[in-house]
Parts: structure tokens; C-alpha cells; sequence
């Protein structure tokens, strides 16, 4: 069986292409990092991959609001391609403006041609923050990502991660991770859930699961002497963030 | 002209104005209680309104939370309620953001806009008076040196002025006669002796210069780009030392003679040997002047600076880590301390941490760490050092070589007025007007150019499309071209250099420094796969002329001639500069205070001192794990929130091998003895770095000197003190320097006031470890594990932070006994290396009464210490004298009990005492010399407390 391949989409300004491309081949998959102009100038690459990859960063600065100007140009000139790669099966992941341009496309919640629902803004405290985080998964999600995973600890670094929308949509979210606590219990204050996002939702998939976003940075735990207190508690074999990568490889590998 | 507003919805909180709202309060005005920000942009072109609909509704507003008003008659009008300023970039400052706005309209399928510009409109709520609102203005929101407040009669896109070529010759014969030598000097920050130079070779070429020629000879002759003071000849006291860094720190580094040692003090930054196929690089730069003037945009060029130093290492590296360093006035000093024409060290402080976060999160540069120091005599002139470590191919660790007929290529952000004389105000003093003259001299960073520009240089050097490459940096092209074309020669059509927009003179183009532009060596045939590769990231490049192989320098406008320099000429024609040093040594009254009975109180004060307390509200809003190679953070601990002595990174993501990275820096010892602050400097990098599990084996070193004034001669001397320092500990620990930076004038003249910043040497580290896994944190661990001091203590209080509480500064600042403190810094990374130790932590400020709270606190375990046990190198009486002193190679070390006989049996010979025991208890307990009596029984939450308050903002 030929192994599962991923598309890394690299725009002027994304900044963990590298680590999240290690991530994806720690977990089994092959992985090409496609600069955005060579994606448009041939939209069919896509085909060739089982998932896609929008990795964190500052897309073009953020310079009109995170992820703003990358989300307009996939949504104007790569919509269609990626609604395709969707629909055939193909997997979505963003990480942090990865989430941010996901969401500004309307690719997420979706479906993209009902537009933009919700968003990701300021952090209540204004400024830009990196720290870690514990998270719970939604057991009831059908996040391909998330499955089988309980509680995970991962990293922000985020200036605009709160999640808002109207109510109406926010309920009817695919949340799939949420910010808590140590213990794991939700509704902590700040900063547990760094933004102030509403819901404590850190991450969310489409209907089909297939398509996730988040505000953490899984690759930026994959290995245990990443964790801010290894030294203390004990070297792990493996970080938290990886079961996400493989749980796509996987299912990838599997359909 | 079109204008939007774009806001939040009312029923959406605005962080960004909540924001300025807490800094307004800090300034002392409570009358403002809500701020609303704007954004509000202006487009130029032929544009539709729905067109315009379109790009407000899509592009520059987020419909979720907020609204946009589009009106064609630009409404100043203010709001209800509320009162207004609004601020824009000034004329020929670059907007950063008009750049994306052009291809993000473009993307929306709509052609004809041809310039935007964008400002903040700040939207004031309260009975604030006019008064208060001038003070808002300009305290907080307005840099008049880039911006200015938008009036209805601002035109935000005025015309530029159209430049027709003349030439500009200077007649210094004429010059001469008219007794105007002293006036151009000025002019061209030329001195006399090198301006009397510059006069005899052009008489003896019969000809007069341009002023594209004596700018070139100023700005390769100015002290920021061949550092003349230490290559100068100096008398000594009647010793000649000609050429002090060849004398001290070059020459302990050619002794040692590292085989690993791949690249040093020949480019822009040192290369050492990290495994079989790769190298690390490290750099680290000031950017002071820049950032006195304007913090934000004089800080994010400072790292935007280093960085591209980085990438102009051998055949281009990879910038991987950030460290940081500032020196500012307290941030409580008070309104009527300020000088005049000075920024207060708050909104300095404050500019420069956003403008290095800014600048290194959005280039994904993890910021590993640094530190931050305050002294009253840094407000005027604050220091910021950036540096930034790099990953080479080793076989691209040396700079490369370009042969007569390659092309000489420009790529990256366009050239503008900006930075004009950059370094020559870099190399003068400030005064109380520098803020209003200076407004060229300072650049606006454009981090995402600066990263699309390091992603397509790396794909083009693993291809090999170009032979060598250099940075545009200080003295713009001017500098780098004469630089990377002493050896062949080279022609430049200036006219080929795309600019930001018209009016600029050849001269003005050669000595630009607008930033994110580096200069490449091409070969014809690779021109065009390398403009290719440039062009489908959408990188700007230019070929902009040719290297020759007649060692001149010609300089060429619309095919007229405007410059003609012998490189030999450029290069070593500047006559040497002759100083004089003295031996000095200041005495300063003796510390006079009893012994204190609160030992708490003394160790919070301390645990609260702006130099001591927590860093974290900075260090969160640094992205430190960016690339994924984290092993020991900023902050560590049982909360992540202790501070970690040296950063350690997996830079190579699937090998263990770590890097190391540590800074020493400690300007109050200068204040008693310069040779011992710039060795404690040594010590303390070093320090940490065994300190985290490392070792001395690979170790290299930078210098970077801030002096307030180097040519007094008691200053000089200090500057040599220092200097041999530097040589003496390089040698005996083995510890090469393989790059290093000078910035000797920094003084500040007001009225008939000088300000000078005490001698700051920021000495940082850079070693090698083999396995990431071995490393280890600060924090104590486990109840029961024994607690060991290393290294002796001495009463060495001169300049220490107890003293400084206290009012005194002393008059002995600790030294460093090199050889012994490097052998027990040998066997105390055997221990850690064998698995022995838990924790370790290095004794600084605050000696061990500090490092003791520190290790309790960040692992919420208490702790008993027990003085009686420290070894001392001599009798002292005192023992707050004991607790506080801030001996040199030092470190507390947690070893399980298990492992007692082991550790001391490798750490025999060496100075080592048993002092304590890590309890479970959560208290700092401290028993006095008699081993009775407690001296401090303190919960470590407090201790914490007392540590975190002062910067929690």
C-alpha cells in the first residue's frame, strides 16, 4: 500500500511548517511543504495528497486581522479545489492561524458557501500570549482527529485566539477539544483558557469530522523533553500532540 | 481619495483599547474610562464604491464582530461622547501594512487601487481635559519621530518630490580656504585627522570628491562599521597597545586554536562545529540610539538586523533562537527625573518588548531568553542588545567568493529614505534634540518580507545559485557593497535599485538604510533560475551591477559617474586613531549599616528589586517554542514559572544534540572595577551553562561592549581592564569569543548634565551539548533530597544588590578565581551528566539567599539552609554578609540522598558544602552561623509573591 501524503501549505509568514511537517512524518505520512503561489499555479497538485495541512504562523503578516488576507485568497482562488479534496475524502487540519484562516474562509465550521459564521480575535488580555494548556477532547465529536484521545496538555501562542460568534452557531459547534483546568474540568478562569474564548472551545471540526482546527500547537509536543516540566515529572516517550498526527495517518491510511 | 472605519460592534469588549486604557492610567490621568480603537485605512485610486463596499466588507473589517463606515468626505468629527486623536505614519515613513493591502485588493479580482495608507483612531471616554488629552497624545500614542495626529487638512498621500540628477562635488581646496573644514567634518561625521586625509589623496588625484565618495569613506570609516576605538593605537599609561581587540580577546582566541572553532570575527557572525554536518552561528547586536528615539521601530530593526546577520553567516544560515537583552532606566522613575527630549523607561521598556516580540514571533524565531536591567543612567540612552543564533551546513560555514563578472544582486524590501545616517548617529551622543533630528535615522521593520526573503534564500543556497551573500545593514549599500567588493571591485548602477517611491538623490540611495534587503554575488548563468526562485515566493531582486576585477569602487546614476573609489583607499586609508588610557580606580564610601535582624524583609526587598524580580510578563509574549526544538524553556518548574538560567534547543529535530544558550551581564560591578565586571560577566554565561547539565568543552563566547564614552582616558582605561578580562578568562577556561560588537558612545548631554551608563559588557554563551535528555532545571524536586553548595564565598558585596538596597555601592566586586572555578565547574557537569544532580541553579544577584528562595519557590517545595555549612574563602563576620554576597562560580545543587556518595566523591577536591535539605514544607528556613538560630522562616508563597508583584502588568 503507497503511504499516506501531506500537503504542507507554506504562505509568506507561516513559521511552523517544518515541525509540523516533522510531526506528520513521525506519525507514518509523507510530506511536502507547497508554497501557496505554487498551489495556484497548479491547483491538481492537490490529488495527490490525503491531507492537508495549514500550519501556524503570521499569513502575510496577519496584518489585517489573523489569517484575513490568506483566508480571502484560498477562499477566492482555491475554494473549489479544496471543497473537491474535501468531498473526496480528504483530511483538514489547521494549527493556530491555520484555525484562523480556516475559520475566516468558512471553511470551518462550514460549509464554505454559507460564508464566515464564527471568528478568532484579540485575547482578552491584548496582547499575545504563549503558555500551555490542558485540554479535554469531546468524547461525543466526530473529529477523525481527536478520536480515542481523553485529556491533552499542548501549547499556545496566540494574540488572537478567542473564539466568538452568535450563540446560535457556537451551539451548534463540532467542538472537539476544550480548555480546562489541571484536573480537567471546564469554566476554569484565566489563564486556562488563554484567550477567553467562548465555550473554553479550543478546536473544532466540520460536520464530517474531517476537517480540524485548533488553537494549540500539537507538533510543538511531540516528543517528551518538549514538555515544560519533563526535568520534574519524567521524560515521555512520546508528546500529547502526536496521537493527533497519527490518528490522521491512520485514518487516511485506512480509508 | 477613499476612507474606512472599521470598529467593533459596541456589544464586543475592545482588549486593544482596554489596553491603552491601563497605560493611560498609568500615566496618572484617571478621568478616561473606556478606549475604543479604530482602524482606519484611506485608498488611492480608481475605485468604485462597490468595489470599495466590497474591500470593506471582505478584506478590512471581520463581519462577525465588526462594522465598517465608508464615507468619501473623510468625517474627523468627534464621536459622541468621545473624544478623538488620530494618528498616522508621517510622510516617507513606510506603512507596513500598504503592502498587503495592495495584493489582498488585488486578490479580490480589483485592479485599480494604486496606494493605501492606514492610521488608529483613538476613541476617549470621560471629562478629559485638553490638557490631559495632549498629555495622552503625546506620552502614549503619538512618536513624533514616524507619526504625527491626522487633521482635516492632512493629506495622507502627499505628492513626492521628483529628483533630477546633478552632481554634487565638494570642493575641499575651496572648503579649505573659506576655513570650513570643521563645518563639513560635521557634515560627513568625519573627524579632522581622517577629513585631512581625505584632502591629501584627493589633491594628489588632482580632483575634487563627490558626495556619494565621502559619504561612502564616512560610513565605512564610522565607528559603527570598523570600530576604530579598538583598533586604534593606544598609550596606555606609557604601555602601547596597538589595536586592543588583536591584543586581548582576538588573541586569546588564536592561542586556544579550537579545531571546532569553523568561522571567527571575519563575518557577520561566528561559526563553531555542532556535529559532523552542521554548524551554529551566533550574533549578538545593540540597536540603542535607534530605540531611545522610537522603542518600537528602533527595537524590531534591532532584531530584524541581527537576524539578517544570521542569514549573511557563510553561505547563509538559519536563524533558530533569539536572545534579548535591555538595559532601561527603573519603570518607576519618576515624571520630574526625566530629562528633556527623553522618553519615559516605561514607554521605552514597554516600545522595545513589543517591537522585538513583534518583529522575532512574526519571523518564527523562538525568543529562548535574555534578561532585562535597570539602572537611572540608562533612561536617556537604554540599551538593546539582539542576538540570534544560527544553523549552517558546515560546508557553507565560510563566507563565500565572488569572481570579475558576477552579477551583484539586491533582493528583499525596497530602498527608502529611511535610516539615513544610521550609523553615524549610531556612532555621536544624544542630546535633548536627538528625537527631533534623528527622524530619518530610523527604520520601520517588515518582519513578513524579511521571512519570505530567509525561506527563498535558504532553497536558493541548498541549490548553490549564488556565490556569496552579505547583509544591508548599517550604512546600507554603501557599506555592504564596499565591503563584499574590496577584494575584486565593482560597479553599481544606482538607478536599478527599485525605490518605495521617487525623489531620492543617488547619494540617498547609497546610504540608505531601509531594512530586510541583503546584497548576493551571482553568476551570470544561475541569474536566471535564482530570480525565478525569488519571483515565485514573490521576493523582489535586482540586478544591480557587476564585480570587476580593477579594485575600484564606481558608482554609476543614469550612466553618469557619481563615485570612483580605490577600494585600497576605502579600506586602509583611514589614518589609525591615536587615544590615551589611564589606570583609574574610584573610591566609594564604605557600606555603613548594621547587621539587619529581619532577614525576610532584606531577601523580599531583593526578591522585588527591578534587576531580580520575575520577567514573565515579558517572557509570555515571546513566542519561545516556535520550530519545535525546545528542551529547557525560559520558565521552568512545578507552575512553569521559575526562572531557568541557560535555554537549551534540539535545533536538528530528530537528534538529541542540544545547544546551549546563556548571557552574563552585571554594568554594577563596573561601578567598583571594570576587570571584574567584565569576568563576573564571563563567569556568570558560563555559569548557567553548567548550571542546565552543559559542559565547558564547546563552548565559544561574544562580546558586546556599551561604554558611555571611550575616548576620556579613564574610560579607555577601564575599556582595557575589561578587554583583559576578557583575554585571561577566554584562555584559562578554554572558552574561545568568535564574534563580537561595540557601542562606545552613549552618553547624553542636557543644559550642563552628562549622563553616562555605567560600562555594560553583555557577554553570551553558546555551547554544545551531546544529549538534550541530560538536561535540568532549577527547580527543587523532591523532599529529602540534600542540598550542596558549590564554589566559595567570599565578602564580595561591591556593587551587589544588597548594597544597592542599602544606598551603598562598596568598594570590592566579586572576582573569579578562573582556574578553580573551572575545575569545579568540571566536576560538576560529570555529575550532571552521571545522572546525580536534580536541580541546579547559579548563585547572581542576591547571592544565596536568593537562589535559595528561587529553587524553593519554582518547585513549591521548601527548604533549610544552613549557614554554618557554607564554605567561605575567608573569615567574614556577618551573616547577612554570608547570604547576600554575590561571589562569583557559584551554584546550589539538590542531589537525592541516594546518590550522596557518588557526588561527593567526584566533587572531591573541589569547594563543596552540604547546607541543606529540600523539605516538604513549603517555608525557606535559614539557620544562622551558631547552627541554632533561625535567621528566616518564610512560606516560599510569600517569597513568590515578593518576586512576581513588581512586573505583574
Amino acid at each position: 500500500m503507497s503511504k499516506v501524503k501531506t500537503l504542507i501549505l507554506r504562505t509568506p509568514g507561516t513559521n511552523c511548517d517544518v515541525e509540523t511537517s516533522y510531526a506528520f512524518e513521525l506519525a507514518g505520512s509523507e510530506t511536502e511543504l507547497v508554497h501557496i503561489n505554487k498551489l495556484l499555479a497548479k491547483p491538481s497538485l492537490l490529488s495527490e495528497f490525503q491531507i492537508m495541512a495549514f500550519p501556524g504562523g503570521f499569513g502575510y503578516g496577519d496584518d489585517l486581522g489573523a489569517g484575513r488576507v490568506l483566508a480571502n485568497e484560498v477562499r477566492l482562488k482555491l475554494g473549489e479545489k479544496i471543497s473537491r479534496f474535501h468531498e473526496s475524502g480528504g483530511l483538514i487540519i489547521g494549527i493556530c492561524n491555520g484555525f484562523q484562516a480556516l475559520v475566516k474562509t468558512g471553511i470551518l465550521p462550514g460549509p464554505m458557501k454559507d460564508g464566515q459564521k464564527i471568528t478568532l480575535t484579540d485575547n482578552n488580555s491584548g496582547r499575545f500570549e504563549c503558555r500551555w494548556t490542558y485540554l479535554s477532547v469531546n468524547p461525543f465529536s466526530t473529529c477523525v482527529f481527536t478520536q480515542g484521545l481523553d485529556r491533552l496538555y499542548l501549547p499556545v501562542a496566540h494574540g488572537e485566539g478567542k473564539l466568538l460568534g452568535s450563540p446560535e452557531v457556537i451551539n451548534k459547534l463540532n467542538s472537539a477539544v476544550y480548555y480546562t483546568d489541571k484536573d480537567g474540568k471546564r469554566n476554569a478562569p484565566y489563564p486556562a483558557n488563554p484567550a477567553g474564548t467562548l465555550m473554553d472551545i479550543a478546536g473544532i471540526a466540520d460536520e464530517s469530522g474531517r476537517i480540524f482546527a485548533l488553537m494549540p500547537h500539537p507538533e510543538r509536543f511531540v516528543r517528551g523533553s518538549q514538555h515544560p516540566r519533563w526535568t520534574g515529572e519524567g521524560l515521555k516517550k512520546e508528546g500529547d500532540g502526536l496521537k493527533i498526527f497519527t490518528n490522521a495517518v491512520k485514518w487516511a491510511r485506512e480509508v | 481619495m477613499h476612507r474606512i472605519e472599521v470598529s467593533l460592534k459596541p456589544e464586543w469588549p475592545d482588549p486593544k483599547g482596554n489596553g491603552v486604557c491601563h497605560d493611560i492610567q498609568d500615566l496618572g490621568i484617571t478621568s478616561v474610562s473606556e478606549v475604543r480603537v479604530i482602524d482606519v485605512y484611506w485608498l488611492e485610486g480608481n475605485l468604485s464604491d462597490s468595489e470599495v463596499l466590497t474591500i470593506s466588507g471582505e478584506l478590512l473589517s471581520d463581519q462577525i464582530i465588526q462594522t465598517f463606515k465608508y464615507d468619501a468626505n473623510c468625517p474627523l468629527a468627534e464621536a459622541d461622547g468621545f473624544s478623538a486623536i488620530e494618528v498616522t505614519y508621517n510622510a516617507g515613513v513606510t506603512d507596513p501594512v500598504q503592502e498587503t493591502i495592495l495584493k489582498a485588493i488585488s486578490d479580490l479580482g480589483i485592479k485599480g487601487i494604486t496606494a493605501a495608507r492606514t492610521a488608529k483612531r483613538y476613541l476617549l471616554k470621560g471629562e478629559i481635559s485638553a490638557d490631559e488629552l495632549k498629555t495622552i497624545g503625546n506620552k502614549l500614542l503619538i512618536n513624533p519621530i514616524v507619526q504625527h495626529v491626522v487633521t482635516s487638512s492632512s493629506n495622507p498621500f502627499p505628492p513626492n518630490p521628483e529628483y533630477t540628477f546633478k552632481l554634487k562635488k565638494i570642493d575641499l581646496l575651496a572648503e579649505k580656504l573659506k576655513d570650513n573644514m570643521a563645518s563639513l567634518g560635521k557634515e560627513y561625521s568625519l573627524s579632522h585627522q581622517e577629513l585631512s586625509v581625505i584632502y591629501e589623496h584627493y589633491l594628489k588625484l588632482g580632483r575634487a570628491p563627490t558626495d556619494a565618495e565621502l559619504e561612502t569613506l564616512a560610513q565605512t570609516w564610522s565607528e559603527h562599521c570598523c570600530h576604530k576605538t579598538f583598533k586604534a593605537m593606544l598609550d596606555y599609561d606609557g604601555q602601547i597597545i596597538n589595536n586592543l581587540l588583536k591584543q586581548t580577546i582576538a588573541k586569546a582566541t588564536a592561542e586556544l586554536n579550537k579545531p571546532w572553532c569553523l568561522s571567527v570575527f571575519v563575518d557577520n557572525s561566528g561559526v563553531i562545529e555542532f556535529n559532523d554536518e552542521w554548524g551554529v552561528c551566533f550574533k549578538a547586536e545593540t540597536h540603542n540610539h535607534p530605540s531611545a528615539v522610537e522603542p518600537y521601530g528602533g527595537a524590531a530593526t534591532g532584531i530584524g538586523g541581527v537576524i539578517r546577520d544570521i542569514l549573511g553567516t557563510g553561505l547563509a544560515a538559519k536563524p533558530i533562537a533569539n536572545t534579548d537583552v535591555f538595559c532601561f532606566g527603573p519603570p518607576d522613575l519618576a515624571e520630574d527625573k526625566l530629562p528633556p527630549g527623553v522618553l519615559h523607561p516605561r514607554r521605552v521598556f514597554k516600545g522595545v518588548r513589543s517591537g522585538v516580540a513583534d518583529y522575532g514571533n512574526r519571523m518564527g524565531i523562538p525568543t529562548v531568553n535574555g534578561a532585562v536591567l535597570f539602572d537611572e543612567r540608562y533612561t536617556a540612552n537604554p540599551l538593546v542588545y539582539c542576538g540570534t543564533i544560527g544553523l549552517i551546513p558546515k560546508k557553507y560555514a565560510l563566507p563565500g567568493k565572488q569572481s570579475a563578472g558576477d552579477l551583484v544582486v539586491l533582493i528583499g524590501g525596497r530602498t527608502g529614505r529611511d535610516g539615513i545616517h544610521g550609523v553615524t548617529f549610531a556612532s555621536g551622543e544624544l542630546n535633548d534634540r536627538s528625537t527631533e533630528l534623528s527622524f530619518t535615522a530610523v527604520q520601520i521593520g517588515n518582519a513578513i518580507v524579511e521571512k519570505r526573503m530567509l525561506d527563498t534564500l535558504l532553497q536558493a543556497r541548498d541549490r548553490e545559485l549564488f556565490v556569496r551573500i552579505t547583509d544591508c545593514g548599517g550604512g546600507g549599500l554603501s557599506s555592504a557593497v564596499g565591503e563584499m567588493a574590496e577584494s575584486t571591485g565593482v560597479k553599481i548602477y544606482l538607478d536599478k535599485v527599485p525605490l518605495k517611491y521617487s525623489g531620492l538623490t543617488y547619494s540617498e540611495i547609497w546610504i540608505s538604510e531601509s531594512q530586510e534587503r541583503m546584497l548576493l554575488a551571482v553568476n551570470k548563468e544561475k541569474l536566471g533560475e535564482i530570480l525565478a526562485l525569488f519571483e515565485s515566493e514573490g521576493v523582489e531582486a535586482s540586478v544591480i551591477g557587476e564585480f570587476t576585477s580593477d579594485r575600484h569602487l564606481k558608482l554609476f546614476y543614469q550612466d553618469h559617474q557619481v563615485a570612483d573609489l580605490q577600494m585600497n583607499f576605502l579600506h586602509n586609508g583611514r589614518p589609525q586613531l591615536e587615544l590615551r588610557a589611564t589606570h583609574h580606580k574610584t573610591r566609594h564610601p564604605e557600606a555603613d549599616f548594621d547587621c539587619p535582624k529581619d532577614f525576610e524583609t532584606e531577601l523580599k526587598n531583593i526578591l522585588s528589586h527591578w534587576n531580580v524580580c520575575s520577567r514573565e510578563w515579558i517572557i509570555r509574549q515571546y513566542d519561545h517554542e516556535v520550530q519545535g526544538g525546545s528542551v529547557l524553556k525560559a520558565m521552568v518548574g512545578a507552575e512553569n514559572d521559575g526562572p531557568g538560567d541557560a535555554a537549551v534547543i534540539r535545533p536538528v529535530l530528530g537528534s538529541k544534540k542540544a545547544v546551549v544558550i546563556s548571557n552574563g551581564i552585571n554594568p554594577s560591578y563596573a561601578d567598583v572595577d571594570a576587570y571584574n565586571m567584565a569576568a563576573s560577566a564571563i563567569d556568570e554565561a558560563l555559569r548557567q551553562i553548567i548550571a542546565v547539565g552543559g559542559n565547558l568543552e564547546r563552548v565559544a563566547l561574544l562580546d558586546n561592549f556599551s561604554w558611555g564614552n571611550a575616548s576620556r582616558p579613564e574610560s579607555l582605561g577601564d575599556l582595557v581592564h575589561a578587554c583583559q578580562a576578557c583575554h585571561d578568562l577566554s584562555l584559562v577556561f578554554g572558552t574561545p569569543f568568535i564574534s563580537g560588537k561595540d557601542s562606545l558612545n552613549n552618553e547624553f548631554r542636557y543644559e550642563d548634565k552628562l549622563i553616562t551608563i555605567p560600562h555594560t559588557l553583555l557577554i553570551s554563551a553558546i555551547g554544545v551539548m551531546e544529549d538534550g535528555d541530560k538536561a535540568i532545571s532549577m527547580d527543587f524536586k523532591k523532599s529529602g533530597n540534600l542540598i550542596y553548595i558549590v564554589g566559595k564565598t567570599a565578602e564580595e558585596l561591591g556593587g551587589s544588590h544588597y548594597f544597592k538596597n542599602h544606598s551603598f555601592i562598596g568598594n570590592r566586586a566579586p572576582a573569579v578565581n578562573a582556574k578553580r572555578a573551572k575545575e569545579n565547574m568540571q566536576a560538576l557537569s560529570c555529575a550532571t551528566a552521571g545522572g546525580l544532580v536534580a536541580a541546579c541553579h547559579d548563585l547572581s544577584e542576591g547571592g544565596l539567599g536568593v537562589t535559595a528562595a528561587e529553587m524553593a519557590f519554582s518547585g513549591k517545595l521548601g527548604a533549610h539552609i544552613r549557614l554554618a555549612d557554607v564554605p567561605l574563602a575567608e573569615k567574614i563576620e556577618r551573616e547577612d554578609y554570608i547570604l547576600f554576597s554575590e561571589s562569583n562560580s557559584r551554584f546550589l545543587v539538590e542531589v537525592a540522598p541516594k546518590h550522596q556518595a557518588e557526588f561527593e566523591k567526584l566533587m572531591s577536591g573541589c569547594d563543596f558544602g552540604l547546607v541543606g535539605e529540600v523539605m516538604s514544607e513549603p517555608s525557606l528556613e535559614i539557620t544562622g552561623r551558631d547552627g541554632k538560630e533561625i535567621l528566616l522562616n518564610t512560606p516560599v508563597s510569600e517569597l513568590k509573591e515578593a518576586w512576581q508583584r513588581p512586573m505583574r502588568w
